[in-house]
């Protein structure tokens, strides 16, 4: 990734900070989101409690990969809105629908202007940068889309408990953090039911990299590194 | 990277059919989204209900797709509320080539087919490019399979041929259930062939009775 460069408009042309995949799963009774902690600065790992996720209102939860910045940009847009939203002080609140049409519009029409929000958004869908979104059972951004979408696929039932859905989730974590070389190995499950959101403790998760092949990894080539 | 231009789209695949009878008109789109060699989801419908008569199927970008609708819907409405009345498809038709004209140099990323009834009863096809060049004919293909569609329909709808004087009318003679019949062949067709075309098919129909709605599953590798 190359640094922060500004371009002869004066606009920020290339990312910064960038996390990658992050995904959501929609079991029975709610949907559980996880991500991992890590924020790169170009190869840098530079920031490792970084939380990708954050509760919106008491129905939705936001979950977000790509530049740092412009995710905390996106939550201060929707500070306003709910902030504007209680001063009417009317018994309205923002729900999934209105906040999922307002943030596909808001990335669409930062496209529009050529200056991007260099995000992928992960709520009652998923939108990308230049606001091509979709709904599905389960969604997930960046590299999840090659490694994990299929084990999702594969796996996700209409009637998954909790368990069973972390479980999953994990599982692609899991993949990602042995093939996405910025992923670390610290994640958080995120919650959200009717009951309201629950958020996990920073975990990690077992690893094994004692497989006979590294043990030697230049016995093939030598003089390689 | 954002110094070029090309990030601002993507395509992400599928491909319309429309075609036009007597009195019915036949809009299906598949329901697949993509983008790059993956699937982001195998249930997105393209296609949109724009007035009682007037159906719009949409292929190419799906952010200016949705945009496009979204546009299209809004203008309407307001139409309705100032002539008391629905857009008839040929008054939809113009509107939706001066919208993407509007764009002309920062077009919407969208391959369209307007279906519908027009003011007669009879089946139209209305056939656009993505600046809004457009024209009305009895059958019309767009998207990534159109390619492989359009030589089919071509052949199998017995439709008079554009060469013929005086000229005819372009509607095919084939009967609505023929029709549909020919649809779903057509896509099972381009799904072999087309890698971004699968999943499902959702088909519209359009004719007197109003609004009738048919699912077929599709090869969803």
């Amino acid at each position: 990734m190359e640094w922060g460069a500004v371009s002869s408009e004066g606009k920020k042309v290339s990312t910064v900070l960038e996390s990658r995949s992050q995904r959501t799963l929609s079991p029975y009774d709610g949907v559980i989101m996880g991500a991992d902690m890590g924020g790169s600065y170009g190869s840098t790992l530079r920031y490792k409690s970084v939380e990708r996720i954050k509760p919106i209102g008491k129905q939705t939860l936001l979950g977000v990969s790509g530049e740092i910045s412009d995710f905390q940009e996106i939550l201060h847009y929707l500070d306003e809105l709910i902030i504007y939203d209680h001063i009417w002080d009317d018994g309205n609140f923002l729900g999934p629908k209105e906040l999922h049409n307002y943030l596909n519009r808001v990335m669409y029409n930062r496209r529009n202007k050529s200056n991007p929000l260099w995000n992928s958004l992960v709520y009652l869908g998923m939108v990308g940068m230049i606001g091509t979104y979709y709904e599905d059972n389960h969604v997930v951004t960046g590299f999840g889309n090659h490694l994990t979408r299929p084990i999702m696929r594969a796996e996700w039932r209409e009637d998954l408990t909790f368990e069973e859905a972390v479980k999953i989730l994990e599982k692609c974590l899991f993949v990602l953090l042995y093939r996405d070389r910025s992923a670390i190995n610290k994640f958080q499950i995120y919650k959200i039911t009717e009951e309201g959101v629950t958020i996990s403790e920073p975990y990690a998760l077992k690893t094994f990299w004692g497989f006979s092949a590294f043990q030697n990894p230049t016995k093939g080539a030598e003089g390689s590194w | 990277m954002a110094l070029r231009g090309d990030w601002v789209y993507e395509n992400n695949g599928g491909t319309c059919v429309a075609i036009a009878g007597s009195d019915y008109c036949v809009v299906a789109a598949d329901t697949r989204l993509s983008v790059g060699y993956s699937i982001y989801t195998r249930d997105y419908s393209k296609i949109c209900k724009l007035a009682d008569k007037c159906v719009l199927a949409s292929s190419g970008f799906q952010g200016d797709m949705k945009a496009l609708q979204k546009n299209l819907a809004a203008k309407h409405l307001i139409y309705q509320h100032q002539h008391n009345k629905q857009m008839s498809c040929p008054a939809m038709a113009r509107l939706l080539s001066n919208t993407l004209y509007y764009k002309r140099f920062f077009p919407y990323y969208t391959f369209n087919i307007l279906g519908g009834l027009d003011n007669e009863g009879k089946g139209c096809v209305y056939s656009y490019d993505a600046v809004g060049s457009y024209e009305r004919t009895g059958y019309s293909c767009q998207g990534t399979g159109g390619n492989l569609i359009t030589p089919v329909l071509d052949n199998q709808l017995k439709s008079p041929s554009p060469l013929l004087l005086p000229s005819r009318d372009a509607v095919t003679p084939l009967s609505e259930s023929e029709a549909v019949d020919l649809v779903k062949d057509v896509f099972a067709s381009a799904t072999e062939r087309d890698i971004y075309t699968g999943d499902k098919l959702e088909i519209i129909i359009v004719n007197a009775t109003g609004i009738r709605q048919e699912f077929l599953d599709l090869r969803k590798d």
